[in-house]
């Protein structure tokens, strides 16, 4: 076991894959010689490579599409574009393409390729560098959208993704890169695609969350324990596509109060699908509102306002607060 | 400090063998027996045949929307003429008659224009991808599995079909782009038809041939006259063999003519003129390449009646196994097949809860 970042860790993800299966081929812009604007893909190119770290050119449907193509062929691609803001200039391609290959082909052919990308904001960036915007990943049929809260979980996740045999969106929450650290397994783990996890036990409320979000949730919390006494369950969704709907049902059952938490715009995001799911499927059990703490339906602003625009311990413990009052 | 000319390692040539009365360029005639020209010929006359059937099938309401490829059989056939099994076919939407050459059964073909998904469906061992509609974006898959090729170390060819108007959309140029940076055995075949819709070539390009445009990528680029089957497989042939010699990718642009409508839901009467279209009734492709068949005695009127009524009957079992087929399809839960490797629970329920519904109707 080593203390590790997220960076690190998605980085040993990336290098034992590698070292595993020569079909695993890692491409994007800058990730070669630079390893990465992040330093995700750092010592990879050194290791293995540019037939297997490519430098490509600046174009994000190409890195898609080129990517798709590797992966009809049996190769395993795990392609980075630079920002989840740049990611639609290649949107099509994962809609058109990634996500329908399987169907069209009625089952002759899979897209077994990972789209990894920094996502979300609280880095003091520049306009299309702090967007949260996985639902248009998730509302595409035949996608999986995968976001981890830790450097662990990211790590086992990453690993199912590249050897899962559909196509997977993998956003990394850029906040958390190097937030903290948490002890990694030098074996391998891995961890299935399309399950959630309890984060934290309670029976007084449900708060729903994942990504950076959820450590934002997991201090609200604490402080409402600490505080008040206040036991809130706290699930990390982990997969947002396909939405694992199980265990916050369960948890709901019990509590029968939700709020949550996610940073992209709040209407029709991911927290409107689980409001849904929890109506269709526990309402008799709700005694509040579902309430959702999110970003506010704009383009994020720009780092001054960000602070105000992204769902903070404050607003969480708010939230809650009222849901349990209701 | 003076200012000169760059000279550009590439230039492009206009190759044309065969001329609209069929006479051959016999310095530019390709080596190759007789069987293979009348395996040429088969594939065309069998591509122009087809569209004929499915236009009426179409017609009556038996099938939907599909796009004609009347009077681009050379530019077909010629090109995937060169391939290999083992080499990769990469189609959009208007390549019926290379996807059969390759052998895409005829029945999917009607399946697919019939509203089955299953007419997509690619049998294992055959390299061709399904189409692709969304215009000029399979340029980039082509060349991610000549990546792959290359990768494996394997000595195959990727091919890919594109419009004209697909040059002006940018994963056309990505995909040269990429495909020259990282020099995959691709082979890059733009079907020119002149026509994107109502679009004219003129107005997709100011370039004066597309063939040009591969050059700025650093891939060279050939013009042929797409209506001359031995061209085009010429061309071909040279591009599947730079490509798998290891000395990269090529374009070939096929000078041709969409001689009927865009697709069956389309009325060209109110873009284009009858004349322009008659123009190119003598150039057609067949015609000129049954005209050279004679000329070399390879070829006789009986023998063509007989091929003819073979690729008939053909045609009316394909007809027939796919009217069958249809049968067998029913089943609108059929849709959930293939969304992943395994349904997510949210689908399964979503799959319950269509066979409920369906099993109401039925009672
Ligand atoms: C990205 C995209 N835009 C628009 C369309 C609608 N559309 C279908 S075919 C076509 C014209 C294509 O022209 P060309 O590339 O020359 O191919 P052709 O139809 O002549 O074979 C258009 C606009 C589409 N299928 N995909
Ligand atoms: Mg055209």
């Amino acid at each position: 076991m080593a203390k590790m970042t997220m960076v690190q860790a998605i980085n040993l993800a990336l290098k034992q894959e590698m070292e595993k299966d020569d079909n695993v081929v890692v491409l994007g812009e800058d990730v070669g010689v630079d390893g990465g604007v992040f330093r995700v893909t750092e010592g990879l190119f050194e290791q293995f490579g540019e037939n297997r770290v490519m430098d490509t050119p600046l174009a994000e449907a190409g890195i898609i599409g080129f990517s798709i193509g590797m992966a009809l062929y049996g190769l395993k691609p795990v392609c980075e574009i630079q920002f989840s803001g740049f990611t639609y200039l290649g949107f099509h391609q994962l809609e058109s393409h990634a996500a329908r290959l399987r169907g069209r082909s009625a089952g002759r052919f899979t897209v077994p390729m990972v789209l990894r990308a920094p996502y979300g904001g609280g880095v003091r960036a520049l306009e299309h560098h702090s967007e949260s915007r996985e639902a248009y990943f998730a509302h595409t049929p035949g996608l999986k959208m995968v976001i981890p809260s830790s450097p662990r979980n990211a790590r086992a996740l990453l690993v199912s993704a590249i050897r899962d045999p559909d196509p997977v969106v993998y956003f990394e929450p850029k906040a958390l890169y190097r937030a903290f650290r948490e002890e990694v397994p030098e074996d391998e783990e891995t961890m299935e695609l399309g399950r959630s996890r309890i984060a934290r036990e309670g029976k007084d409320i449900t708060l729903i969350s994942y990504g950076a979000m959820l450590h934002e949730t997991m201090q609200a919390a604490s402080a409402l324990h600490q505080k008040q006494g206040i036991e809130a369950e706290v699930i990390d969704l982990m997969t947002i596509a396909p939405l694992d709907d199980a265990l916050f049902i369960e948890s709901a059952r019990k509590t029968g109060r939700v709020v949550v938490i996610h940073e992209a715009p709040r209407s029709f995001g991911p927290g409107a699908e689980v409001a849904v799911r929890l109506v269709e499927k526990s309402f008799l059990y709700l005694e509040a509102p579902i309430r959702r703490v999110t970003g506010f339906d704009l383009v994020i602003p720009l780092f001054q306002r960000e602070k105000a625009y992204l769902p903070g311990v404050d607003r969480i413990v708010r939230a809650v607060r009222e849901t349990l009052d209701f | 400090m003076p200012r000169q000319e760059i000279e550009l390692p590439y230039r492009i040539d206009y190759l044309s063998i065969l001329d609209e009365q069929g006479k051959v360029d016999q310095d530019l005639e390709p080596d190759v027996d007789k069987d293979f020209l009348l395996k040429l010929h088969r594939g065309m006359l069998l591509g122009r045949r087809f569209d004929e059937r499915l236009l009426q099938l179409q017609r009556q309401g038996r099938m939907g929307t599909f796009a004609p490829i009347t009077g681009q059989e050379a530019a077909q056939i010629g090109a995937v003429a060169a391939l290999e099994d083992s080499d990769w076919l990469v189609p959009s939407f208007r390549e019926m008659a290379a996807e059969i050459w390759r052998g895409k059964t005829m029945e999917n073909v009607i399946l697919l224009y019939a509203g089955y998904n299953e007419g997509g469906a690619i049998p294992d061992g055959l390299n061709n991808l399904p189409i692709a509609i969304p215009v000029g974006t399979q340029t980039l898959h082509a060349a991610g599995i000549a990546y792959a090729m290359k990768y494996r170390q394997e000595k195959h060819v990727a091919m890919v079909f594109f419009g004209d108007g697909a040059t002006s959309e940018g994963d056309f140029h990505e995909a040269l782009n990429f495909a020259g940076v990282f020099q995959v055995p691709v082979v890059f075949v733009c079907q020119n038809n002149h026509w994107a819709i109502s679009i004219p070539r003129s107005k997709q390009t100011r370039s004066k041939t597309l063939a040009q445009k591969a050059l700025a990528y650093g891939v060279p680029g050939i013009q042929v006259d797409g209506n001359d089957v031995l061209a085009v497989y010429s061309a071909a042939r040279e591009a599947v063999e730079r490509a798998r010699s290891g000395d990269g990718p090529s374009m070939i642009e096929c000078v041709t003519y969409r001689m009927s409508v865009h697709t069956t839901a389309d009325d060209p009467k109110r873009y284009r003129r009858e004349e322009d279209v008659e123009g190119w009734v003598a150039k057609d492709p067949i015609t000129r390449f049954e005209k050279y068949l004679k000329s070399r005695k390879i070829f006789t009127d009986k023998k063509i009646e007989a091929i003819e009524a073979e690729i008939k009957q053909e045609i009316k079992e394909a007809v027939e196994r796919s009217e069958k087929k249809m049968e067998e399809l029913g089943d609108p839960l059929l849709m959930f097949d293939h969304v992943f490797a395994e349904l997510p629970p949210y689908l399964r329920e979503q799959h319950e809860e269509l066979r409920k519904e369906l099993r109401q109707d039925s009672t």
